[in-house]
Protein backbone atom coordinates (compact mmCIF):
# COMPACT_ATOMS: atom_id res chain seq x y z
CA UNK A 1 0.00 0.00 0.00
CA UNK A 2 1.23 3.50 -0.80
CA UNK A 3 0.94 6.62 0.88
CA UNK A 4 2.34 10.07 1.02
CA UNK A 5 4.29 11.30 4.39
CA UNK A 6 4.04 14.90 4.72
CA UNK A 7 6.55 16.64 6.70
CA UNK A 8 4.07 19.62 8.01
CA UNK A 9 6.46 21.62 9.34
CA UNK A 10 8.23 22.51 6.18
CA UNK A 11 4.91 23.74 3.97
CA UNK A 12 4.61 26.53 2.89
CA UNK A 13 1.07 26.05 2.33
CA UNK A 14 1.22 26.67 -1.30
CA UNK A 15 -1.72 23.61 -2.32
CA UNK A 16 -0.03 22.57 -5.13
CA UNK A 17 -0.13 19.42 -4.73
CA UNK A 18 -3.57 19.60 -4.25
CA UNK A 19 -4.20 20.90 -7.90
CA UNK A 20 -1.99 18.04 -8.68
CA UNK A 21 -3.49 15.13 -6.93
CA UNK A 22 -5.50 12.95 -9.53
CA UNK A 23 -7.36 11.23 -6.87
CA UNK A 24 -8.19 14.36 -4.99
CA UNK A 25 -7.89 13.23 -1.66
CA UNK A 26 -5.62 15.67 -0.63
CA UNK A 27 -7.40 18.80 1.24
CA UNK A 28 -5.97 21.51 3.50
CA UNK A 29 -6.05 21.12 7.36
CA UNK A 30 -7.72 23.77 9.35
CA UNK A 31 -5.10 23.40 11.93
CA UNK A 32 -1.55 25.78 11.16
CA UNK A 33 1.95 25.03 11.52
CA UNK A 34 4.67 26.34 13.25
CA UNK A 35 5.11 28.93 10.30
CA UNK A 36 1.35 29.44 10.25
CA UNK A 37 0.20 28.01 7.54
CA UNK A 38 -2.52 25.33 6.56
CA UNK A 39 -1.16 21.93 5.29
CA UNK A 40 -1.94 19.18 3.35
CA UNK A 41 -3.92 16.26 4.80
CA UNK A 42 -4.57 13.23 3.51
CA UNK A 43 -8.16 12.60 3.89
CA UNK A 44 -8.17 8.96 2.63
CA UNK A 45 -5.18 6.94 2.18
CA UNK A 46 -6.67 3.86 1.16
CA UNK A 47 -7.39 5.58 -1.80
CA UNK A 48 -3.65 6.57 -2.84
CA UNK A 49 -2.30 5.12 -5.97
CA UNK A 50 1.29 6.14 -5.51
CA UNK A 51 1.53 8.29 -9.06
CA UNK A 52 3.93 11.06 -6.73
CA UNK A 53 2.07 13.93 -8.24
CA UNK A 54 2.02 15.55 -5.04
CA UNK A 55 5.72 14.67 -4.46
CA UNK A 56 6.91 15.73 -7.89
CA UNK A 57 5.23 19.13 -8.26
CA UNK A 58 6.10 20.06 -4.23
CA UNK A 59 8.59 23.12 -4.40
CA UNK A 60 9.79 22.01 -0.95
CA UNK A 61 10.70 18.66 -0.38
CA UNK A 62 7.85 18.23 1.97
CA UNK A 63 6.25 14.84 0.60
CA UNK A 64 7.72 11.87 0.58
CA UNK A 65 6.03 8.70 -0.96
CA UNK A 66 5.99 5.21 1.48
CA UNK A 67 4.68 1.83 0.56
CA UNK A 68 4.01 -0.37 3.60
CA UNK A 69 3.72 -3.62 3.09
CA UNK A 70 0.71 -5.24 4.45
CA UNK A 71 -2.32 -4.31 6.56
CA UNK A 72 -2.14 -0.82 7.75
CA UNK B 1 6.23 -3.04 8.82
CA UNK B 2 8.98 -1.35 7.44
CA UNK B 3 8.19 1.66 5.03
CA UNK B 4 9.85 1.81 1.73
CA UNK B 5 10.30 5.30 0.44
CA UNK B 6 9.43 5.53 -2.92
CA UNK B 7 9.84 9.13 -4.12
CA UNK B 8 12.50 11.79 -1.39
CA UNK B 9 14.46 15.02 -1.55
CA UNK B 10 17.43 14.08 -3.93
CA UNK B 11 20.41 13.80 -2.40
CA UNK B 12 21.97 16.96 -4.25
CA UNK B 13 19.82 18.95 -2.43
CA UNK B 14 19.69 19.81 1.40
CA UNK B 15 17.83 19.45 4.06
CA UNK B 16 17.07 23.40 4.83
CA UNK B 17 13.99 25.48 4.31
CA UNK B 18 14.58 27.70 1.02
CA UNK B 19 13.71 31.37 1.07
CA UNK B 20 11.49 31.45 -2.05
CA UNK B 21 8.13 32.06 -1.86
CA UNK B 22 4.94 29.66 -1.07
CA UNK B 23 4.32 27.91 -5.01
CA UNK B 24 7.79 29.30 -6.08
CA UNK B 25 8.87 27.32 -9.28
CA UNK B 26 12.37 27.33 -8.25
CA UNK B 27 12.00 24.95 -5.42
CA UNK B 28 10.92 22.39 -8.27
CA UNK B 29 13.59 23.25 -10.71
CA UNK B 30 15.89 23.32 -8.29
CA UNK B 31 14.48 19.27 -7.28
CA UNK B 32 15.33 18.21 -11.13
CA UNK B 33 18.49 19.55 -11.43
CA UNK B 34 19.55 17.52 -7.61
CA UNK B 35 17.83 14.49 -9.31
CA UNK B 36 19.57 14.61 -12.01
CA UNK B 37 22.93 14.97 -10.69
CA UNK B 38 22.14 12.18 -8.12
CA UNK B 39 21.22 9.69 -11.26
CA UNK B 40 23.96 11.39 -13.24
CA UNK B 41 26.09 10.51 -10.12
CA UNK B 42 27.78 14.00 -10.93
CA UNK B 43 27.32 15.53 -7.66
CA UNK B 44 31.59 15.32 -6.37
CA UNK B 45 32.09 17.04 -9.76
CA UNK B 46 29.46 19.94 -10.24
CA UNK B 47 30.38 23.38 -10.38
CA UNK B 48 27.14 26.09 -10.13
CA UNK B 49 26.98 29.61 -10.99
CA UNK B 50 24.64 31.32 -8.74
CA UNK B 51 23.36 34.34 -10.17
CA UNK B 52 21.82 37.56 -8.87
CA UNK B 53 18.14 37.05 -8.40
CA UNK B 54 15.46 34.89 -6.15
CA UNK B 55 18.07 32.37 -6.92
CA UNK B 56 21.04 34.00 -5.22
CA UNK B 57 21.21 31.92 -2.70
CA UNK B 58 21.13 28.49 -4.87
CA UNK B 59 24.52 27.34 -3.19
CA UNK B 60 23.24 27.27 -0.09
CA UNK B 61 20.05 24.40 -0.99
CA UNK B 62 22.36 22.93 -3.47
CA UNK B 63 24.82 20.09 -1.86
CA UNK B 64 27.65 21.39 -4.64
CA UNK B 65 30.36 23.66 -5.09
CA UNK B 66 29.04 26.80 -5.85
CA UNK B 67 30.02 30.39 -7.08
CA UNK B 68 28.34 33.66 -6.68
CA UNK B 69 28.60 35.55 -9.99
CA UNK B 70 28.44 39.13 -10.19
CA UNK B 71 25.03 40.23 -12.26
CA UNK B 72 24.27 39.03 -15.17
CA UNK B 73 28.02 37.42 -15.25
CA UNK B 74 27.41 33.70 -14.64
CA UNK B 75 27.78 32.83 -18.52
CA UNK B 76 31.30 34.47 -18.25
CA UNK B 77 32.75 32.83 -14.83
CA UNK B 78 31.36 29.51 -15.87
CA UNK B 79 33.30 30.21 -19.18
CA UNK B 80 36.34 30.24 -17.31
CA UNK B 81 35.35 28.01 -14.74
CA UNK B 82 34.94 24.89 -18.00
CA UNK B 83 38.24 26.00 -19.51
CA UNK B 84 39.71 26.10 -16.27
CA UNK B 85 38.67 22.56 -14.97
CA UNK B 86 37.27 20.80 -18.08
CA UNK B 87 36.76 17.51 -16.37
CA UNK B 88 33.96 19.53 -13.77
CA UNK B 89 30.23 19.97 -14.93
CA UNK B 90 29.70 23.73 -14.80
CA UNK B 91 25.94 24.56 -14.46
CA UNK B 92 24.92 28.68 -14.75
CA UNK B 93 21.55 28.93 -13.39
CA UNK B 94 19.98 32.63 -14.27
CA UNK B 95 16.73 34.10 -13.35
CA UNK B 96 15.35 36.51 -16.60
CA UNK B 97 16.87 39.94 -14.98
CA UNK B 98 19.88 38.09 -14.91
CA UNK B 99 20.44 36.46 -17.86
CA UNK B 100 18.02 38.70 -20.84
CA UNK B 101 18.47 42.47 -18.96
CA UNK B 102 22.15 42.79 -17.28
CA UNK B 103 23.76 39.94 -18.61
CA UNK B 104 22.44 40.11 -22.02
CA UNK B 105 26.02 40.56 -23.79
CA UNK B 106 27.33 37.61 -21.47
CA UNK B 107 24.84 35.45 -22.48
CA UNK B 108 24.25 36.07 -26.54
CA UNK B 109 28.60 35.82 -26.51
CA UNK B 110 29.00 32.32 -24.25
CA UNK B 111 26.48 31.12 -26.44
CA UNK B 112 27.83 32.14 -29.82
CA UNK B 113 31.37 30.80 -28.35
CA UNK B 114 29.35 27.24 -28.03
CA UNK B 115 31.10 27.28 -24.61
CA UNK B 116 30.72 23.65 -22.76
CA UNK B 117 28.23 25.30 -20.10
CA UNK B 118 24.77 24.52 -19.22
CA UNK B 119 22.87 27.37 -18.94
CA UNK B 120 19.22 26.73 -16.79
CA UNK B 121 16.87 30.29 -17.21
CA UNK B 122 14.55 30.32 -15.20
CA UNK B 123 11.70 32.76 -16.63
CA UNK B 124 9.22 34.16 -14.25
CA UNK B 125 7.86 37.10 -16.33
CA UNK B 126 8.79 39.34 -13.29
CA UNK B 127 11.92 40.90 -11.06
CA UNK B 128 10.80 38.23 -8.15
CA UNK B 129 13.78 38.95 -5.61
CA UNK B 130 13.90 43.40 -5.53
CA UNK B 131 10.03 43.25 -5.54
CA UNK B 132 7.94 42.74 -8.38
CA UNK B 133 9.12 45.00 -11.12
CA UNK B 134 8.92 44.43 -14.66
CA UNK B 135 11.56 42.28 -16.45
CA UNK B 136 12.32 41.35 -20.67
CA UNK B 137 10.21 38.49 -20.43
CA UNK B 138 7.25 40.54 -18.59
CA UNK B 139 4.08 39.57 -20.95
CA UNK B 140 2.29 42.42 -22.97
CA UNK B 141 -0.32 44.11 -20.90
CA UNK B 142 1.01 42.09 -17.24
CA UNK B 143 0.64 44.67 -14.46
CA UNK B 144 3.78 44.82 -12.25
CA UNK B 145 5.11 47.35 -9.60
CA UNK B 146 6.82 49.26 -12.68
CA UNK B 147 4.05 48.98 -15.05
CA UNK B 148 0.67 49.78 -13.08
CA UNK B 149 -1.61 50.11 -15.88
CA UNK B 150 0.20 46.61 -17.67
CA UNK B 151 3.23 46.74 -19.72
CA UNK B 152 3.04 49.10 -22.79
CA UNK B 153 4.96 47.70 -25.79
CA UNK B 154 4.79 50.88 -27.51
CA UNK B 155 6.80 52.31 -24.54
CA UNK B 156 9.40 49.67 -23.21
CA UNK B 157 8.95 47.27 -26.53
CA UNK B 158 7.86 43.20 -26.52
CA UNK B 159 9.39 40.04 -24.09
CA UNK B 160 12.28 38.70 -25.53
CA UNK B 161 11.83 35.27 -26.47
CA UNK B 162 15.34 34.07 -25.59
CA UNK B 163 15.26 30.55 -26.41
CA UNK B 164 14.67 32.29 -30.45
CA UNK B 165 17.39 34.71 -29.97
CA UNK B 166 19.80 32.13 -29.47
CA UNK B 167 18.38 29.70 -31.69
CA UNK B 168 19.79 32.45 -34.31
CA UNK B 169 23.46 31.51 -33.79
CA UNK B 170 25.39 28.75 -35.25
CA UNK B 171 27.36 27.58 -31.96
CA UNK B 172 24.67 26.33 -30.14
CA UNK B 173 24.49 22.44 -29.34
CA UNK B 174 20.92 22.57 -27.45
CA UNK B 175 18.13 25.21 -26.84
CA UNK B 176 15.29 24.19 -24.69
CA UNK B 177 11.93 25.55 -23.68
CA UNK B 178 10.15 23.39 -20.45
CA UNK B 179 7.71 24.85 -17.98
CA UNK B 180 6.77 23.23 -14.62
CA UNK B 181 3.52 24.32 -13.93
CA UNK B 182 2.18 20.77 -13.95
CA UNK B 183 3.30 17.24 -13.71
CA UNK B 184 3.56 16.28 -16.94
CA UNK B 185 5.53 19.12 -18.01
CA UNK B 186 7.82 18.73 -14.74
CA UNK B 187 8.38 15.15 -15.58
CA UNK B 188 9.51 16.55 -19.46
CA UNK B 189 11.68 19.76 -18.07
CA UNK B 190 13.59 16.89 -16.11
CA UNK B 191 14.43 15.21 -19.16
CA UNK B 192 15.41 18.30 -20.83
CA UNK B 193 18.05 19.08 -17.87
CA UNK B 194 18.99 15.78 -18.15
CA UNK B 195 19.83 15.98 -21.61
CA UNK B 196 21.38 19.25 -21.51
CA UNK B 197 24.25 18.01 -18.68
CA UNK B 198 24.83 14.83 -20.66
CA UNK B 199 25.88 17.38 -23.53
CA UNK B 200 28.28 18.88 -21.36
CA UNK B 201 29.86 15.34 -19.86
CA UNK B 202 29.92 14.81 -23.72
CA UNK B 203 31.90 17.75 -24.59
CA UNK B 204 29.31 18.60 -27.10
CA UNK B 205 28.99 22.58 -26.13
CA UNK B 206 26.51 25.03 -25.17
CA UNK B 207 23.51 24.06 -24.13
CA UNK B 208 20.13 26.16 -23.07
CA UNK B 209 16.65 25.08 -21.17
CA UNK B 210 14.40 28.09 -20.28
CA UNK B 211 12.14 27.07 -17.83
CA UNK B 212 8.60 29.00 -17.54
CA UNK B 213 7.87 29.28 -14.09
CA UNK B 214 5.66 30.82 -11.85
CA UNK B 215 5.85 33.68 -9.26
CA UNK B 216 2.39 34.11 -7.47
CA UNK B 217 3.73 36.31 -4.66
CA UNK B 218 4.91 39.22 -7.02
CA UNK B 219 1.81 38.15 -9.48
CA UNK B 220 -0.21 38.63 -6.72
CA UNK B 221 -2.33 35.29 -7.02
CA UNK B 222 -1.98 32.05 -5.35
CA UNK B 223 0.03 29.23 -6.74
CA UNK B 224 -2.62 27.64 -8.37
CA UNK B 225 -3.70 30.00 -10.36
CA UNK B 226 0.10 30.99 -11.51
CA UNK B 227 0.50 27.33 -11.97
CA UNK B 228 -2.47 28.35 -14.81
CA UNK B 229 -1.33 31.60 -15.60
CA UNK B 230 1.66 30.18 -17.12
CA UNK B 231 -0.10 27.54 -18.72
CA UNK B 232 -3.19 29.87 -20.32
CA UNK B 233 -1.02 33.47 -21.06
CA UNK B 234 2.82 32.67 -21.08
CA UNK B 235 3.18 29.19 -22.99
CA UNK B 236 0.88 30.61 -26.18
CA UNK B 237 3.76 33.66 -26.12
CA UNK B 238 6.41 31.45 -25.06
CA UNK B 239 6.09 28.18 -27.35
CA UNK B 240 7.37 24.89 -25.87
CA UNK B 241 9.85 22.72 -27.40
CA UNK B 242 13.23 21.83 -28.88
CA UNK B 243 14.58 24.70 -31.06
CA UNK B 244 18.22 23.37 -32.05
CA UNK B 245 19.10 19.55 -31.27
CA UNK B 246 22.07 19.29 -33.40
CA UNK B 247 22.42 15.31 -31.24
CA UNK B 248 19.35 14.39 -33.37
CA UNK B 249 20.31 15.98 -36.40
CA UNK B 250 24.04 14.60 -36.92
CA UNK B 251 22.31 11.13 -35.75
CA UNK B 252 19.05 11.40 -38.84
CA UNK B 253 22.18 12.49 -41.15
CA UNK B 254 24.14 9.36 -40.36
CA UNK B 255 20.96 7.66 -41.34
Amino acid sequence: MKKPLIAIEKCKGCGLCIGACPKKILELSSAFNKQGVNYPVCKDESSCIGCKFCAVICPDCVIEIAETDGEV
Amino acid sequence: MADKILYTRPRSIRDVKTHYCPGCGHGIVHKLIGECLDEMNCREKTLLVAPVGCGVLAYNYFDVDAIEAPHGRAPAVATGMKRARKDKLVISYQGDGDLLAIGTAETIHAANRGENITVIFINNAIYGMTGGQMAPTTMEGQVTKTTPYGRDVTDVGYPIRACELLNTLMAPYYIERVSVHDVPNILKAKKAIRRALQNQLDGKGYSFIEVLSMCPTNWGVDAQTGADWVRDVMMPYYPLGVFRDKGTEEASRVQ
